[in-house]
C-alpha cells in the first residue's frame, strides 16, 4: 500500500519551501533561497517516482486492473446537508503519471532558474512562488474531491498570477496577470455551478462516489440527474458542460484562450512549467478525471468537448503562423496542442472494446499530453536561452544561432521534430494515436486535426529557421553571453532525451479510460498521411524561411485582409475589450455608481432636505409676535369647536 | 465562564483611561485590556466547546440573571450560543488591531481611546445579551461614539458623514424599537429571547413586527438600498473607526436580523424571504459593480463591503442550516477582512497622504510588508481558498443549492456570479497600488510599517487564515445554533 507521510511529503516539501523563502527569503536567505527550493523540489520528486513506480508495479493492480486508491482522507468542512469537503489523496493512473510530469517538469524549472534568475533583486520570492505552485499543482493532481482540486485549482491560478505579474513594475506583466486571472476566474465561476450542481444529484463531493454514482444508468442519481432539466438540456448534461468550461478556461480553449499569449509576460522558465507543461493542461485532467462520467452519461457533451478542442486546434496554429514574438508563437502552439488532447477526450469511449479502439481517444490524449510536455517545456527553455542571448522576443532579431548556441540548437531541433510529429521523436506517436482515434470517431475532426498538424509543423519550423539559419547573427557577443553553465544545459538535455524517446513507452499499458492495460497498436498505413503532411510543412517553411529571402514577404501581400486576420488573431481580443470595457465598465458599471450616488443616496439626501424644510416651515411660526400666537391661538380654538360640534358631536 | 468579565473588563479599561497621564500610558493601557480580551475570548471559546463536549445541549450556555427593573420585567440577562461566542472572537481581534493601528493619534488621544473601548463595550454587551432592552441598550452604546469618532477625528466632508451616519442609524434603531416593544406587547409583557421564543406569536403580528426588526438591523448591516451611509462613514471616518464601523457594528445588525428577527419571527422570515433574496442579490451584485468604478481606497472597501454582506444577508435568507452556518461564517470573516483592509488603506495613507488609486503605484517596491498585507486581503476579498473569504462563500452557494427551485437557484448563480467582478476591481485596486512603477517620486523615501503596524496585520491575517485553513472548528461551534433557528422554520432543508 502506498505510504501516506510520504504522499503528503510530496505537496508538504514544496510548501515548506514557499513558506520559508517566502517569509526568510529576502532578509535571511538570499542566494541560496535557489538551492534550498530546488533541493525540496528534488527530494518531491524522488518520492513522486517512487510513488508512481510503487503504484504501476506493485499495489496498484488488482486483477488485471489499475485501482483507485485513497490512502487518506481528512473531512475538512462537513456540511450540515451531508455533503462533505475532503482533503484527501486519490492514486490512479491519472494521478501517477500527473505526478511524474509535473514534479519532473517542475523540477527542471527550478535548476534552470538557478543560472537564468541569478542576479534578479527578487530571486528568493520567484523561488517561493514557483514552490507555491507546484504545491498547488500536486494537491491539484491527487485531490480526491471535487471541492478539494476547485481549491488546489484557484491556488494554481494565483500563483501563475503571481508568477505572470513577477515583474511588477511593467504595466504590461499587471495587465497580463491581471487579464490571466479574471479570465479563468469567469471559468472557475461556472466550474463552482457545475460542482453544485453535480454533487446536488450525487450527495457527495468525492469522486469515487460521483464517478459511481453518475456513470452508471442505471442509477437512481443518474437518472434524477438526467430527469431534472433546465433549457431543455438535463441537470447532468449541465453540471459536465459547466465544469468543462472551468477547464476549458484553464486550459485556454477557445474562446476562453485569450489570456494565455499575454500570459507571456511572466519570466520564460514559468512559462515553461505553467503555461505549456502543467497548469494549461489541468482542463484535460479535469475531463479525464471525470471521463467516465462523459462518455457514460454525457456523451453528447462530449460531442461538443470535440469540437472546442479542435476547432481550438485549429485556430491557434493559423494564429501560430503569423506572429513574431517566439514565445507568442510557443503560447498558440501550447493552445493548439491542447486542443489536440482535448478532442482526443471528445472522440473517445469508455472501455476497451474490440482491439480497444473505443477507449483509444483516451489514452492517447494523456500519452499527448505526456509527451507535450516534455518537448513544450523544452521549447520554451531554449528559447529562454535564445531571448537571454539577443534580449529580444522578435524573430526578427535573431536568425543564425546555430553556431553560437549549439546544444541549445540541437535540443531545440529535436523538439520542434517531436511537435512536428516526425517519427520516431515522441510527438509522432502520441498524434498518430489522437488522429487515428479522430478517424474512427468522426472523420470531420479527423480532417481538422490533420491540416492542423500540418501547419503545426510549418509554424514550428518556421521559427526554427527564424531563430537558428535564415542568416548570420550580427548582434553584439561578449564573453558572459555563452549558452550558461550546466544549471541551463542539464535540464535542457535532460528534456531532450525525454522528448525524443518518450514515444517508445507503452503508454496504454499504464494509462486507460478503465483502468485495463490498452494495446495500442501500430498503424503504419494510416500514419503516411500525417507524417508527409508534416514533413510538406517542414518544407515549405525551409523553402521560406531558411535563407532569409523575400519570399514571406510577398505572401504577407498576396494574403493581405486574410493575414490581417490571422496577425490580429481573430480580432478576438478587441471583441472581449469591447465588451468589457463598453458594456460592462461604462454602461453596467457606470450606470451602477450614478445610481447610487443620485437615486439611492439622492433619496438619502432628500429625506434629509425634506426633514430640514419642515422645520424650517415650523420655526417659522416661532416668531415671538404675541399677535401671531394670538392668532393660531383663535384658528386652534376654533378648530377644536368645529370638531367637537360637527365631526365627534 | 462568568459572561460579565466580558463587559467588566472593557469598562474597567475604560474607566482606569481617565486617570492616564500620557498618550504612551493610553496606548498600552488599551492594548493590554484589549489583549486581556482577546485571553477571555479564547478562554470563552474553549470552555464553551469543554461543555459541548462534556454533553451539555443546552441552547445557551453560562447563562447568569439580575433582575434591573421588575416592574417593567427588563433583566440583565446574558448568555451565549455558537454564534455568540464567534462574534465574539471577532471583536477582540478587531479591536486590538484596531488599538494597534491608532498608536500615532495625536489629537485627543485619551478621548480617542475611549470611545474605541466604549465602542467595543457596547459590542460585548450586546453580543452576550439575551434580553431586548438589554440588548437595545448596548446596541445604541456603540452607534453615539461613532458620531463624535467621525466629527472629531474623521476627514473630508466629516460633518455631512457624522450625520448622515448617526440619522440612518438612528432610524434603524427606532424601527428596532418599534419592533421590539410589539414583541414585548404581544407576549405577555416580555423581552426576554428565551422566553419570546416559546411564545406563539400570531402569524399577522410577525408579518408586521419582522421587516420593522429585520430592515432596522438592516440598516446597521447595510441591506441594499439602506447602504449610503457606509461608503460616507468609512471614508470620513479615522482607520480605527472604519475598522470597527465594517468589522463589528455591520455584524451588530447581521447578528440582530439573526438572532431576533429570523429566530423570534421565523413565520415573518419565510413570508419574507423572497424579498430579503432579491434585495441581498441585488446588493451583491450591484456592490460589486459600483465598487469596479470607485478610486478612493476607502469607497473601494466600503463598496464591496456592501457586497460582502449580501452574502451574509443572502445565506439568511436561503433559510437552510447549511447556508445560515455560512451567513455567520462569512461575518466573521467579512468582519477580519474588512478590518485588515481598512487598517492597511490607513497605513497607506499616512505616508502617501492618498488614497486615490490612480495617484499611486509600485508601492511594493517601498514597502513589501504594508503591500503584502493588501495582497492578502484583497485575495481573501476574491475567495481566494485558504482565506476565510473562500469557506464562508462556498458554505452559502452549498447551502444555498439545496432549494431547488428556479428562483433560488437563480439568486445563487447571480450571488456566485460576483467572483467573477470581485476579481475585476479587487485586482485593479492592486495592480494600480502595489504594482506598476513608482508613479510619484516622493513615495521613493516611505517606509515600510512599523511594529504596531505589522502586529495588527498579523493578528488580523491570523483570524483569517486560521479560518481558511481549518474552517472545521467554526463549522461546528455555529452549527447547532443554526439548527436551532432552522428548525423552527419548519422547512426541513438543511
Amino acid at each position: 500500500m502506498p505510504n501516506t507521510i510520504l504522499i503528503a511529503l510530496i505537496l508538504l516539501l514544496p510548501l515548506a519551501g514557499f513558506l520559508i523563502n517566502g517569509i526568510f527569503g529576502r532578509k535571511y536567505i538570499g542566494k541560496l533561497a535557489g538551492i534550498l527550493s530546488t533541493l525540496l523540489l528534488l527530494a518531491s520528486f524522488i518520492i513522486c517516482l517512487y510513488t508512481a513506480y510503487g503504484y504501476f508495479y506493485q499495489f496498484g493492480m488488482v486483477d488485471g486492473i489499475y485501482q483507485k486508491i485513497v490512502p487518506f482522507e481528512w473531512n475538512w468542512l462537513s456540511f450540515a446537508n451531508g455533503l462533505v469537503l475532503k482533503m484527501g489523496f486519490l492514486l490512479d493512473p491519472l494521478s501517477a503519471m500527473m505526478l511524474l510530469v509535473v514534479s519532473f517538469v517542475s523540477l527542471m524549472v527550478h535548476i534552470y532558474s538557478l543560472s537564468y534568475m541569478k542576479g534578479e533583486e527578487r530571486f528568493a520570492t520567484y523561488y517561493a512562488f514557483l514552490g507555491l505552485f507546484s504545491f498547488s499543482m500536486l494537491g491539484l493532481v491527487l485531490s480526491s474531491n471535487i471541492f478539494q482540486i476547485y481549491f488546489f485549482w484557484e491556488l494554481v491560478g494565483v500563483s501563475s498570477y503571481l508568477l505572470i505579474g513577477f515583474y511588477y513594475d511593467r504595466p504590461s506583466a499587471v495587465m497580463a496577470c491581471k487579464k490571466a486571472f479574471i479570465v479563468t476566474r469567469f471559468a472557475d465561476f461556472g466550474f463552482l455551478i457545475g460542482i453544485l450542481v453535480l454533487s446536488y444529484y450525487t450527495g457527495s463531493l468525492d469522486f469515487q462516489t460521483i464517478l459511481e454514482r453518475l456513470s452508471s444508468p442505471e442509477s437512481s442519481e443518474t437518472g434524477m440527474a438526467l430527469q431534472a432539466s433546465f433549457l431543455g438540456i438535463s441537470a447532468l448534461s449541465w453540471g459536465l458542460i459547466l465544469v468543462f468550461i472551468g477547464g476549458a478556461g484553464k486550459s485556454a480553449l477557445f474562446p476562453l484562450h485569450i489570456w494565455l499569449p499575454d500570459a507571456m509576460e511572466g519570466p520564460t522558465p514559468v512559462s515553461a512549467l505553467i503555461h505549456a507543461a502543467t497548469m494549461v493542461v489541468a482542463g484535460v485532467f479535469l475531463v479525464a478525471r471525470l471521463f467516465p462520467v462523459y462518455a457514460i452519461s454525457g456523451p453528447g457533451v462530449l460531442e461538443s468537448v470535440a469540437w472546442v478542442g479542435v476547432i481550438s486546434a485549429l485556430i491557434a496554429a493559423l494564429i501560430a503562423c503569423t506572429q513574431t514574438d517566439i514565445k507568442r508563437v510557443l503560447a498558440y502552439s501550447t493552445m493548439s496542442q491542447i486542443g489536440y488532447m482535448i478532442f482526443a477526450l471528445g472522440v473517445s469511449g469508455y472501455g476497451g472494446g474490440n482491439n480497444g479502439d473505443i477507449g483509444l481517444g483516451y489514452t492517447a490524449s494523456l500519452f499527448h499530453l505526456f509527451t507535450h510536455a516534455l518537448f513544450k517545456a523544452l521549447l520554451f527553455l531554449g528559447a529562454g536561452v535564445v531571448i537571454h542571448y539577443v534580449h529580444s522576443n522578435e524573430i526578427r532579431d535573431m536568425g543564425g544561432l546555430k553556431k553560437k548556441l549549439p546544444v541549445t540548437h540541437i535540443c531545440f531541433l529535436i523538439a520542434c521534430l517531436a511537435i512536428a510529429g516526425v517519427p520516431p521523436f515522441s510527438g509522432f506517436f502520441s498524434k498518430e494515436e489522437i488522429l487515428y482515434a479522430a478517424w474512427l470517431h468522426e472523420p470531420a475532426i479527423f480532417f481538422i486535426g490533420l491540416i492542423s498538424s500540418g501547419i503545426t509543423a510549418f509554424y514550428m519550423f518556421r521559427l526554427y529557421f527564424g531563430i537558428f539559419h535564415s542568416r548570420t547573427y550580427k548582434g553584439h557577443e561578449t564573453a558572459n553571453h555563452a549558452e550558461g553553465g550546466p544549471a541551463i544545459l542539464i535540464p535542457l538535455v535532460l528534456l531532450a532525451i525525454g522528448a525524443a524517446t518518450a514515444g517508445f513507452i507503452p503508454f496504454g499499458h499504464f494509462v486507460s479510460s478503465d483502468g485495463k492495460p490498452l494495446d495500442m497498436p501500430f498503424h503504419l498505413r494510416f500514419s503516411l498521411a500525417p507524417v508527409l503532411l508534416g514533413l510538406t510543412g517542414i518544407l515549405l517553411a525551409g523553402w521560406l524561411y531558411a535563407s532569409g529571402s523575400d519570399r514571406p514577404e510577398k505572401i504577407r501581400l498576396a494574403l493581405g485582409g486574410f493575414y490581417r486576420l490571422l496577425y490580429r488573431k481573430f480580432y478576438i481580443d478587441e471583441i472581449y475589450l469591447f465588451v468589457t470595457r463598453k458594456f460592462l465598465f461604462n454602461i453596467i458599471g457606470r450606470a451602477a455608481a450614478w445610481t447610487d450616488k443620485n437615486v439611492v443616496d439622492g433619496l438619502v439626501d432628500l429625506l434629509g432636505a425634506a426633514t430640514r424644510g419642515l422645520s424650517v416651515l415650523l420655526r417659522g411660526m416661532q416668531s415671538g409676535k404675541v399677535q401671531q400666537y394670538a392668532l393660531y391661538f383663535l384658528g386652534g380654538a376654533l378648530a377644536l369647536a368645529f370638531l367637537f360640534i360637527y365631526v365627534w358631536k | 465562564m462568568n459572561l460579565s468579565l466580558l463587559i467588566l473588563i472593557p469598562s474597567l479599561t475604560v474607566l482606569a483611561l481617565l486617570v492616564t497621564r500620557n498618550r504612551s500610558q493610553v496606548c498600552w493601557l488599551s492594548f493590554i485590556g484589549s489583549l486581556v480580551q482577546i485571553g477571555l475570548a479564547l478562554a470563552l471559546y474553549f470552555a464553551f466547546t469543554k461543555e459541548r463536549a462534556a454533553g451539555n445541549s443546552s441552547q445557551m450556555l453560562f447563562e447568569q440573571t439580575h433582575e434591573l427593573f421588575r416592574t417593567l420585567h427588563i433583566r440583565l440577562h446574558f448568555g451565549v450560543d455558537g454564534i455568540s461566542v464567534a462574534m465574539i472572537l471577532l471583536t477582540s481581534l478587531v479591536v486590538a488591531a484596531g488599538v494597534l493601528v491608532s498608536w500615532k493619534i495625536e489629537k485627543m488621544t485619551k478621548e480617542f481611546y475611549f470611545l474605541l473601548i466604549l465602542l467595543s463595550l457596547g459590542a460585548y454587551g450586546f453580543f452576550i445579551s439575551l434580553d431586548l432592552f438589554v440588548l437595545f441598550f448596548f446596541l445604541e452604546i456603540s452607534v453615539i461614539p461613532k458620531y463624535l469618532f467621525i466629527g472629531i477625528w474623521g476627514s473630508g466632508k466629516k460633518q455631512y458623514s457624522a450625520n448622515k451616519l448617526a440619522l440612518m442609524l438612528m432610524s434603524g434603531s427606532a424601527l428596532i424599537l418599534v419592533g421590539i416593544l410589539g414583541l414585548y406587547f404581544t407576549c405577555g409583557n416580555d423581552f426576554d429571547i428565551l422566553h419570546l421564543s416559546q411564545a406563539t406569536i400570531p402569524d399577522n403580528v410577525q408579518y408586521i413586527i419582522f421587516p420593522l426588526i429585520f430592515l432596522g438591523f438592516g440598516v446597521f448591516t447595510a441591506l441594499f438600498p439602506l447602504h449610503t451611509w457606509v461608503p460616507d462613514g468609512h471614508s470620513s471616518a479615522p482607520t480605527a473607526g472604519s475598522m470597527f464601523l465594517a468589522g463589528i457594528s455591520m455584524k451588530l445588525g447581521g447578528y440582530g436580523c439573526l438572532r431576533v428577527a429570523i429566530y423570534l419571527l421565523p413565520n415573518g422570515a419565510t413570508h419574507y424571504a423572497t424579498i430579503i433574496l432579491v434585495l441581498s442579490a441585488i446588493a451583491i451584485l450591484y456592490g460589486a459593480f459600483v465598487t469596479m468604478m470607485q478610486k478612493d481606497l476607502k469607497y473601494i472597501n466600503a463598496y464591496s463591503s456592501v457586497s460582502h454582506v449580501g452574502f451574509t444577508l443572502l445565506g439568511m435568507g436561503m433559510l437552510t442550516q447549511t447556508a445560515i452556518v455560512g451567513s455567520v461564517m462569512q461575518m466573521v470573516s467579512h468582519g477580519l477582512m474588512t478590518a485588515l483592509f481598512f487598517a492597511v488603506i490607513g497605513m497607506i495613507y499616512d505616508r502617501t497622504h492618498t488614497r486615490m488609486v490612480n495617484e499611486m503605484g509600485g508601492l511594493m517596491k517601498v514597502m513589501p510588508f504594508i503591500s503584502t498585507a493588501l495582497f492578502i486581503v484583497g485575495l481573501c476579498s476574491l475567495g481566494l481558498p485558504g482565506f476565510s473569504g473562500f469557506v464562508a462563500e462556498v458554505t452559502i452557494l452549498v447551502g444555498s443549492w439545496q432549494n431547488n427551485d428556479l428562483f433560488h437557484r437563480t439568486a445563487t448563480v447571480a450571488a456566485a456570479a460576483s467572483i467573477v467582478v470581485t476579481a475585476v476591481y479587487i485586482l485593479r485596486a492592486i495592480g494600480q497600488t502595489v504594482m506598476g512603477p513608482i508613479r510619484n517620486k516622493s513615495f521613493e523615501g516611505l517606509r515600510d510599517a512599523a511594529w504596531n503596524e505589522k502586529l495588527a496585520a498579523i493578528i488580523l491575517i491570523a483570524g483569517i487564515l486560521t479560518i481558511g485553513l481549518m474552517p472545521g472548528w467554526l463549522y461546528q461551534l455555529l452549527q447547532p445554533a443554526a439548527e436551532i433557528i432552522t428548525s423552527r422554520l419548519g422547512l426541513g432543508i438543511k
